[in-house]
């Protein structure tokens, strides 16, 4: 990020909900910048202060405590209609009365832009999303996804600065949903708009996004890009929120410099770089498809672990193997099918797990 | 077999509605085209005189009937629609005590309020009583026998009938509909205007002919409420059916009521079709 100014940014922001006399923190304190031009996710499960978030950027929502800032500006007090971002709903929230045309020209028309303009961009726009043609119908006679596009076109004709979109995709079918990905991700590089999108999808937020917000019980657990977020995932949370993760505990036995090794049972010996004190018990996080499996002690400078083949499933693309620990703790493995089909180990077997020091790290 | 059984279960309703609707009106038909008196006898003559001579003879009360029943409407709609508005979007978890509220009057007789209406508005009754008791209103002040209290009585007596349509429409709206509005830079007035009024017009033209027909038909509030010179037509058909025993006359003027009242819907249906509303509200 340089340093100029965030499309949008949140400043320790609260909001609180009274509801059944009893406060409600939905969300907890964000404070969040957003790059313009910039494709950003907010991520979480149900219930985290996703749509919450988005509604005080939109302006539906005053926040309790903080402030909004569009570029730069503070629009913590302007209403919704008078801020320069329009919002997709999840519903979309067509207007049922009006036909495709008159849904996308609603904006432009209350904005009292020139009839021979509107006539334009909204001809142009819904030539982007694919609904030329169809301008006559009622939001009731069209599918799920061109409706979608309504929405869509009907925020983008605007030209607003930013676009806030709640779950957009949630309510499509999964081929309409991956087709519509990609169909939004271009609309977004022509365009060349801030977007604000939010998902509880992790892999939709990975795919399309340049950087994720990953929101948990109204607070930023992680902010980071995609890579980062999977890669290097900042707290058991977001470990266990975004894709399959190992999660292992055991005390740390010796330190030398930045480097740690952790012990876990007799045979067992993890290697993470870190600041932890000798005696210290430590959490750490290794992805499956990092992992080696093999039925020989691997040699070399690795972390390794030794287990008991629970279960393997074969799926296609690679086989998965679920290895019981000493301890009782149980560690995904997926490994690629490349050479041939056969697996490495079957059920029962004991096996030794392996991996690169840097693919385990302490949360 | 089974696709049967919505017809088999809506009979017993077709049939009530075919004894105690069709029979009657096909009886009054054929009543309102026969001549005679009480003692002699009615003999069907199909003489459509009966038509012409009542609406000759009562045109004065059928135009005043359409007159009242429309103003009362007018000002009911006035009145009733920022009601069901406040219910429907202000009330919050109240809804559903202000919506019986609403309902509670029905619980006494509805002659039995007009009445009551009639004690409150008496010239020296509790309210103008008073109120002339402590100066603040001249001696010669009256409400009652005038067209105002007739009026005032229909809008009270019919206001609910309008209230709940519209908030039943007003519910319907989809709140996220209204903020996409907001979101598209719409004022508040503008929101109304274009989104909420539009999608409540079904409930409007609903309520219009719930309250509209009754209270042109209506008698009691003219009877009650009303002096010599606010009669309705509701009045002159009671009166010549159960005073006058002149079952023709009585009969013709029902059909001709009801014939304007169709007619007048019909024409306000398509003048304010619902689908010509929303293509003007659209733009
Ligand atoms: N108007 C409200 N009144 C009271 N509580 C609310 C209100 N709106 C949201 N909440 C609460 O705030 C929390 C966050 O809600 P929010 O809608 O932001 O979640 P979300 O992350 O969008 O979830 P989902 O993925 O299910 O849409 C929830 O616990 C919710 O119950
Ligand atoms: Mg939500």
């Amino acid at each position: 990020m340089t340093e100029a100014i965030p499309a949008i940014e949140l400043d320790g922001v609260v909001k609180e909900y009274l509801s059944h006399g009893e406060t409600v923190q939905a969300v907890k304190g964000v404070s969040l910048g957003i790059g313009e031009g910039e494709f950003f996710s907010l991520l979480g499960p149900s219930g985290c202060g996703k749509t919450t978030t988005m509604r005080m950027i939109a302006g539906f929502e005053e926040p309790t405590k903080g402030v909004v800032r569009l570029h730069g500006q503070d629009v913590t007090d302007v209403p919704p209609n008078k801020r320069d971002i329009n919002m997709v709903f999840q519903s979309y929230a067509l207007f049922p009365h009006m036909n495709v045309w008159e849904n996308v020209a609603f904006g432009l028309r209350r904005r009292k832009v020139a009839e021979a303009e509107i006539k334009q961009r909204v001809g142009e726009i819904l030539e982007i999303v694919d609904l030329t043609g169809r301008e006559k119908r009622r939001p009731r006679e069209m599918s799920g996804g061109q409706q979608q596009r309504v929405a869509l076109a009907r925020a983008l004709v605007n030209r607003p600065r930013a676009l806030l979109l709640d779950e957009p995709l949630g309510a499509l079918d999964l081929k309409l949903r991956q087709l519509m990905q990609i169909e939004l991700k271009r609309i977004q590089r022509e365009v060349g708009i801030t977007f604000v999108y939010v998902t509880h999808d992790q892999n939709e937020a990975l795919t399309m996004s340049d950087r994720i917000a990953v929101m948990n019980d109204g607070l930023v657990e992680q902010l980071a890009n995609p890579r980062e977020i999977y890669e290097r995932p900042a707290t058991k949370f977001v470990a266990g929120f975004i894709g399959t993760s190992n999660l292992l505990s055991g005390t740390v036995e010796s330190v030398s410099g930045s480097a740690a090794v952790v012990r876990l049972g007799a045979e067992d010996r993890i290697l993470i770089s870190s600041q932890a004190t000798a005696g210290e018990t430590v959490d750490l996080t290794v992805r499956p498809e990092k992992i080696t499996i093999s039925t020989e002690q691997p040699e070399g400078e690795l972390s390794v672990v030794r287990g008991t083949v629970n279960e393997v499933v074969y799926l296609g693309t690679y086989n998965s193997y679920a290895v019981g620990l000493a301890d009782g703790a149980e560690i995904m493995v997926f490994q690629q099918n490349a050479n041939d089909s056969s697996v490495t180990a079957e059920r029962g077997d004991t096996v030794w797990l392996s991996w690169q020091p840097q693919h385990s790290y302490a949360l | 077999m089974k696709r049967w059984a919505p017809y088999w279960l809506a009979l017993p309703g077709w049939m009530w509605l075919g004894i105690f609707l069709v029979v009657p009106i096909v009886a009054m038909a054929s009543v309102s085209l026969q001549t005679g008196n009480l003692l002699d006898g009615f003999v069907q003559t199909f003489s459509v005189s009966n038509y012409t001579d009542a609406i000759g003879k009562y045109s004065t009360q059928l135009v005043r009937s359409l007159v009242y029943g429309g103003v009362a409407t007018v000002i009911m709609l006035l009145l009733g629609y920022p009601v069901a508005y406040w219910i429907a979007f202000k009330a919050g978890s109240r809804k559903s005590m202000y919506l019986f509220l609403l309902l509670l009057p029905f619980f006494v007789s509805f002659v039995l309020r007009t009445i009551s209406w009639g004690f409150l508005l008496a010239d020296d009754g509790i309210l103008f009583g008073t109120l002339k008791g402590w100066g603040l209103l001249p001696e010669n002040f009256h409400v009652l026998a005038t067209t105002v209290a007739v009026i005032g009585g229909l809008v009270y007596n019919f206001l609910p009938f309008m209230i709940l349509p519209i908030y039943v429409a007003l519910e319907r709206v989809d709140p996220r509909v209204i903020e996409a509005a907001y979101d598209l830079y719409a004022s508040r007035f503008d929101a109304f205007r274009r989104v909420v009024l539009p999608l409540s017009l079904p409930g409007v033209f609903a309520g219009v002919l719930m309250t509209f027909v009754p209270a042109t038909a209506d008698p009691v509030n003219a009877a009650v409420l009303g002096g010599t010179g606010n009669t309705m037509i509701g009045n002159i058909i009671q009166t010549e059916y159960l005073v006058n025993s002149n079952y023709p006359t009585a009969s013709a003027l029902s059909f001709t009521l009801m014939a304007v009242l169709l007619v007048g819907i019909f024409i306000y249906a398509r003048a304010l079709g619902t689908e010509n509303v929303l293509e003007a509200a659209a733009r």
